[in-house]
């Protein structure tokens, strides 16, 4: 019999009490190689910027630089424009089956190498590698494998016979679902014969570089993908340029609104999907455990970095006390830390910028009488971090019920009768999503058909599926992605 | 251990509640069938997927090194280790309780099991194999495992367990009787037979009580017989009697888990939960552990408020313990089977 070890006594441990969860970190050198500088991605070569100008990506848990990266100009996004269009041509004459096939295979080597991929997002952007491992890869891949199940059955998808592509699409996609806001605007475009040219966000670039590698490997043809990074002026500049037949860009209201006015005039197709604040409206009859499970999923989801997230709780005054009791008891179990030990449920803040954003706006919620509360929780001592926060006794007219916060805290209003509830939901200039929870099935139909929100979620929250389109009313934009209303964002009808 | 049955109060009407609850509102809830249905109907509803998906969710837990030690000994402390068949005999009930003694005879530091669960012509012989440990001697009753007999049955079936020494009653409830809508004679079996647990010298064997979730089907219907038990007295819920296709399972014991939390908050008084059948696996032990860590805390963390009802599950959590303390996979011959 080999000696043995003593196991140590069950002793009642720092946080979390008697059963205390140990590190289980996942190991960082899994991300793969992550190079000292990129260039950029076009015409299927990675090449040197046309400036010289460096932008730096950091680690938003620990500060660190993890890469330099271009940032591009007016020149690098012409050479990639140019070799969309030269690849646009063959691309858009193959037969959806044969563009189904590099898709399919998009998709394939985008699972096998999914831990790589989920590593290398949690490290780039903070967000935890439970997110990443078992949400935003699996997604990514789900919308490769959608979409080319269409590009062969575009004759079906309702837009008439041999509907056709627009040409190039300039992309420009944000920092809060670095690669699967990739995926989103790739696949489509691809399946339905476009070339993209795509620019991924200053603060993330490095899956969008990754997805490069994943399109030499799956034999892209040269020019189809071009991913040119850099700030909002390279963005400015691709969504500027004359031979872009099309602009999607996903990102902040004010930015969308910049886009939309350059664009005026032009031929071109924009779609938009911009900012949100969201009302999760909590009935009296609702499945109480299961509506906390969803506020919380609602909003310290991806440490609230969701354009749909659930901003704004409008819980019925009847249940308010026990339902906010059983949601701080809930926020109370939350771990937030290290992004990639596998038991956080709460990651690091994108940026400083970010950072500065949420605390400037809860500050305000706080100097204009609404009631903060945070659980008990150790934030690490660098990298950007917020916990998780929510704000009671909060009216309509205090900015933190207007704003978007973009960040892990919860306004929370109340309302008395059904009317009361879907005027509170209406009234902000935003219309991107909405949640209803209610055990009653009529009442989740009557509520639905007044918000003016284009996703509605009932009993049930931020839950997302290729086959479902999602986009905006108001001023969360215009357009939709996904589903086979999804498709037309990127035909000619 | 045991909590407050063994001190009802009568009620108003012959009917007994336990004390903590007479102060809650709760009092009156089972004065009539009408009352008790109104009751147990105005709990708030489960939402299928949202249940799931959050027992899923607490299933991805990393559980390692320390946490993981401390979950496997935990767990080994918590398990009625149980033989439930036709087929039991004197000499199968002793090797199961040398078992419960020394689950690893290779490793004096590994923890007793909490309880030998068996039926109660056994209880005798359990509990004489047992003498000198403080592990319980758990015996079934009330007809087990379909629950099919007359009252005075079920109430004569207690009451021998309990002379025989059984320390705690795994009773079934009348799934039938639940399921057409009689809620208040399922509550009065309960309290019939928690009056059968007491012993001649005032104390009262603990009360468990199993719902057969596989048989309620809804988790609605979870939640209403939840709250039915613990107002009936219980000192533990149990899902399942192991006996049909489907058993525990972690959205049963989570919307279970809930419902102990609920109670406590609102009468103060403390129920143990109990899922048995079909957890086998050291992960899946983890996976229950999670739950009761994340839902209730370390109030429940003990085996006094939380068990696992399971005969094969030891063996796999003595081979990860085997696995920790030596750094090397051993394999099934290097537990006992018994």
């Amino acid at each position: 019999m080999a000696k043995k070890k003593t196991i140590e006594e069950p002793a009642a441990q720092q946080r979390g009490g008697l059963f205390a969860y140990a590190p289980a970190p996942e190991s960082p050198a899994a991300a793969g190689d992550i190079a000292t500088s990129y260039g950029h991605f076009i015409g299927g070569e990675f090449v040197d910027s046309s400036g010289g100008e460096a932008l730096k990506t950091v680690n938003p848990a620990t500060e660190q630089v993890l890469a330099e990266f271009a940032r591009g100009t007016d020149e690098d996004v012409d050479r990639a424009v140019a070799a969309a269009r030269r690849a646009f041509a063959d691309w858009s004459a193959l037969p959806g089956s044969e563009r189904a096939k590099y898709l399919f295979r998009i998709a394939r080597i985008i699972q096998e190498r999914s831990r790589e991929l989920a590593v290398l997002e949690s490290i780039d952007n903070g967000k935890p590698i439970r997110e990443t491992r078992d949400f935003d890869i699996p997604t990514v891949a789900a919308w490769f494998f959608y979409y080319a199940g269409w590009a062969d059955k575009l004759d079906y998808a309702g837009f008439g016979p041999n509907p056709r592509p627009l040409g190039v699409a300039g992309q420009v996609i944000p920092w809060n679902f670095p690669l699967m806001m990739l995926a989103w605007k790739i696949a489509p475009a691809l399946a339905t014969g476009n070339t993209v040219v795509l620019k991924p966000a200053e603060t993330t670039p490095l899956t969008a570089l990754r997805f490069a590698e994943i399109c030499r490997q799956a034999g892209l043809p040269k020019g189809v993908v071009n991913i040119v990074t850099g700030d909002g002026r390279t963005g400015a500049a691709l969504t500027a340029h004359p031979d872009v037949n099309k602009v999607a860009f996903t990102g902040s209201t004010p930015v969308g609104r910049a886009i939309a006015k350059q664009l005026a005039g032009s031929r071109k197709k924009l779609s938009l999907e911009l900012g949100g604040k969201a009302a999760n409206i909590v009935f009296d009859d609702a499945p109480i455990d299961q509506a906390v499970e969803g506020i919380v999923n609602g909003i310290f989801f991806n440490q609230g970095h969701v354009c749909c997230a659930g901003s704004r709780l409008l819980v019925q005054e009847s249940i308010q006390d026990e339902l906010l009791d059983a949601l701080k008891r809930r926020m109370s179990t939350l771990r937030v830390g290290d992004p990639l030990d596998k038991n956080t449920d709460i990651g690091a803040i994108n940026s400083a910028a970010q950072l500065a954003r949420i605390t400037e706006l809860t500050d305000a919620g706080e100097a204009e009488g609404a009631e903060r509360w945070s659980p008990e929780c150790e934030l690490p001592g660098t990298g950007f971090w917020f916990k998780p926060t929510v704000f009671t006794g909060v009216s309509q007219a205090h900015r933190i019920a207007q704003e978007e916060i973009f960040g892990p805290v919860l306004s929370v209003l109340t309302f008395r009768t059904p009317a009361e509830a879907v005027e509170k939901a209406n009234n902000t200039p935003y219309g991107l999503s909405a949640g209803i929870w209610t055990e009653k099935g009529s009442r989740i139909l009557w509520t639905a058909s007044r918000l003016r929100a284009g996703v509605v979620w009932a009993n049930t929250f931020n839950k997302f599926d290729p086959t479902s389109p999602f986009g905006g009313y108001k001023e969360s934009g215009y357009g939709r992605e996904g589903g086979r209303h999804g498709l037309e964002a990127y035909l000619d009808v | 251990m045991s909590t407050v049955a063994a001190n009802a109060l009568p009620q108003p009407g012959g009917r007994e509640v336990l004390p903590g609850v007479a102060g809650s509102g709760l009092q009156d809830v089972a004065a009539s069938e009408a009352s008790l249905r109104r009751f147990l109907h105005g709990l708030p509803g489960v939402d299928q997927v949202g249940l799931e998906a959050r027992a899923a969710a607490l299933g991805t837990r990393s559980i390692k090194t320390t946490a993981k030690a401390y979950a496997i000994d935990l767990a080994i402390s918590m398990i009625d280790l149980t033989t439930l068949e036709g087929a039991d005999t004197v000499g199968k009930v002793r090797a199961l309780c040398a078992k419960g003694r020394t689950p690893d005879p290779s490793d004096p530091t590994t923890p007793r099991v909490a309880a030998i669960c068996v039926y109660p012509d056994m209880v005798a012989t359990a509990k004489a194999a047992l003498r000198g440990t403080d592990i319980q001697v758990a015996s079934v009753a009330t007809a087990f495992p379909a629950g099919r007999a007359a009252l005075p049955v079920k109430l004569a079936d207690t009451a021998d367990a309990v002379a025989a020494g059984a320390d705690e009653i795994d009773m079934v409830i009348d799934r039938g009787a639940f399921l057409s809508g009689r809620y208040l004679d399922v509550f009065q079996e309960i309290t019939a037979v928690r009056k059968a647990c007491e012993r001649p010298d005032g104390t009262s064997a603990h009360l468990k009580v199993i719902f057969e979730t596989g048989e309620l089907q809804t988790y609605d219907n979870v939640r209403r017989a939840s709250w039915l038990a613990m107002l009936a007295g219980a000192d533990f819920i149990k899902t399942s009697t192991g006996k049909v296709a489907v058993n525990a399972t972690p959205p049963v014991t989570l919307l279970m888990l809930e419902a102990v939390r609920d109670f406590k908050a609102q009468t103060g008084v403390q129920v143990g939960v109990k899922p048995a059948g079909g957890i086998r696996t050291t992960k899946d032990a983890m996976k229950y552990l999670v739950m009761v860590n994340e839902t209730l805390g370390d109030d429940w963390l003990t085996p006094h408020w939380f068990r696992f009802g399971a005969s094969s599950l030891l063996n796999d959590l003595l081979m990860q313990r085997q696995k920790l303390t030596t750094g090397r996979y051993s394999g099934p011959d290097y537990v006992t089977v018994d």
